[in-house]
């Protein structure tokens, strides 16, 4: 490009901002250089002779994938136990999470009726759940599987409880939320002339909202369904536990079938739980 | 939902004798199909139950109270040890570090797999790369990290791998549609004033798309460093190796402190990402 206040002829053939881009490429290599060190970053040794034989012979064994007919009965087993395991932990995480919803709804607040604000006792009920909830959910659920393993042993009880518990503070919250964001004014007309707040709750508020709770709910399923494959590699049962122990056999075809069966497990809760959605929005 | 239409013959036949009140009808309290859909999901849940080889009876028993009240009190006080907390923080940082270096080669392996995947290449280039990305993004990271520990042995380079696969799959895609999704004009501009593609590209679309890009990124780290903190619980480095560790040591004392450092990084990750979400709106 020719601008007129350059000496004519001339063209810029370096890059005007180099001093600032090479600044920035040097200072994000200082950065990286401890990462690298810290996570052990050694390519090459994925390179190493022996390394890739191993790989090399559990890759070649993906083709063709396990399919004896006992083989593809305990996979269908597993399959099952964790399509269970999630139904199972996701209606105990909502017997949990609805009456405590309930609670710190401030929409059903009674001493907030005329004052335009809650008597203090309420307000630490309320805060005292909230925090509860939050602790149910920040420990992962993994972690919470970890724990289960330990006082109830192994298998898909384990991960059950550890669903329910995560689950109970997600759905708590969000249910609140979504509660609280919807319009008020039938909820309170209600409680003011003197209704019960079940009654409030059920005639007022749940109308508004029923379609975006359920369609939250099944958001959360499709999710504890792919949380309970990865449980059980914590030896929580199902579909995670039979993958973690073909891996350490380093059995290459049960183990791309068990990814076949995954993925494809993954992709029908998806477009259930869309399906459902779509049906729910309209 | 049934539209609730008054009944007109009512109205005009009503006669002194019959002082009727002329009510709407009742809106009908759920669709057929709601009815059928809802009892399906009860039984689902209910052969969840009944399959699942549980252990209820035996969480109910006085003695598995005390038994886990005992486990919950091993836990007390946390190990705050100079030592221990030394350890924890050099675990905290190689979890930030494998997050980071994960993230970073996802967003560079993102960008590369994004040109063909957004159909700059044709479309058999473009099926075949979304095939791709979709199956690696199809696949959790703890599932990638347990395939990695055989290509790669123990230790957070599986991990830093296993997070770069995951994350590859969904950067890729989100990238692809970025790409996508910017206006043409410019770099068409470009190209038919005689710039050469790669310069086209780099002068008009890169950074067009780039904010996005970065902010996608950045979302993405921030669900990397949770997904760090467990990853380890298979052996791949960080918090969640050790926690692994000590609980299978039932060292439960420094379990606790690595549980708490864990909720302490997502709970500085969560409250980072709220403040820098906040500062850019406003």
């Amino acid at each position: 490009m020719l601008l007129t206040s350059m000496p004519s002829g001339s063209t810029i053939t370096t890059d005007p901002a180099w001093r600032g881009r090479i600044t920035l490429f040097v200072f994000g290599l200082i950065l990286l250089w401890p990462m690298l060190v810290m996570t052990e970053f050694k390519p090459w040794e994925l390179m190493d002779a022996q390394s890739l034989n191993a790989t090399w012979r559990f890759l070649i064994a993906f083709f063709p994938p396990a399919h004896s007919t006992e083989f593809l009965l305990i996979v269908a087993t597993a399959t099952w136990q964790t399509i269970a395991m999630a139904s199972a932990g996701m209606a105990l995480a909502m017997i949990a999470a609805i009456p405590l919803t309930l609670i710190i709804n401030e929409h059903l607040s009674i001493s907030r009726i005329g004052l335009r604000r809650m008597s203090w006792p309420a307000m630490l009920v309320r805060q005292t759940i909230r925090w509860v909830l939050v602790l149910l959910r920040s420990v992962p659920e993994l972690v919470w599987a970890l724990l289960f393993v330990r006082i109830v042993g192994l298998g898909p009880t384990a991960g059950v409880l550890a669903i329910a518990l995560t689950y109970a503070g997600m759905l708590g919250k969000v249910y609140a939320e979504i509660l609280e964001t919807s319009d008020p004014l039938a909820t309170d007309t209600l409680l003011q002339n003197g209704c019960s707040r079940l009654t409030a709750f059920f005639y007022g508020a749940l109308p508004n909202a029923a379609a975006e709770l359920t369609s939250y709910t099944i958001y959360r399923w499709e999710c504890a369904i792919r949380g309970s494959v990865v449980m059980g590699f914590v030896g929580a049962g199902g579909l995670g536990q039979r993958m973690d122990e073909s891996l350490k056999m380093l059995s290459g075809a049960e183990v791309s079938t068990m990814l076949l069966v995954f993925v494809v497990l993954v992709a029908i809760a998806d477009s259930v739980s869309k399906l459902f959605r779509k049906g729910l929005a309209t | 939902m049934s539209h609730p239409d008054l009944d007109v013959n009512a109205l005009v036949n009503t006669n002194a004798a019959k002082p009727a009140v002329n009510l709407p009808k009742a809106p009908q309290m759920m669709r057929p199909v709601t009815a059928v859909t809802l009892l399906l999901l009860l039984a689902l849940v209910i052969a969840s139950f009944i399959s699942l080889p549980s252990k209820w009876n035996e969480l109910f028993t006085a003695d598995a109270g005390s038994k886990t009240i005992e486990f919950l009190q091993g836990f007390a006080p946390p190990d705050v040890s100079t030592g221990m907390l030394h350890k924890v923080g050099i675990a905290t940082f190689e979890t930030l570090a494998m997050s980071a270096l994960g993230t970073l080669i996802a967003a560079i392996l993102g960008l590369l797999l994004a040109l063909p995947a957004s159909g700059r290449f044709g479309v058999i280039a473009m099926s075949t790369t979304r095939l791709f990305l979709n199956i690696a993004r199809a696949i959790p990271e703890l599932v990638w990290a347990s395939i990695m520990l055989i290509a790669a042995g123990l230790g957070p380079f599986a991990g830093t791998i296993a997070l770069a696969a995951h994350t590859t799959g969904v950067l890729g895609r989100l990238f692809a549609e970025s790409l996508e999704n910017t206006s043409p004009h410019a770099e068409s501009t470009l190209r038919i004033n005689g710039a050469t593609a790669i310069n086209a590209f780099l002068y008009a679309k890169l950074p067009q798309a780039l904010p996005q890009m970065l902010s996608y990124t950045l979302y993405r780290w921030e669900n990397n460093i949770r997904a760090a903190a467990i990853l380890g619980v298979v052996g791949a480095g960080g918090l969640g190796q050790m926690l692994k560790y000590f609980l299978s040591l039932f060292q439960m004392q420094s379990a606790a402190t690595v549980i708490i450092a864990m909720l302490m990084l997502v709970a500085m990750v969560d409250w980072l990402s709220f403040a820098l979400r906040r500062w850019l709106v406003h």
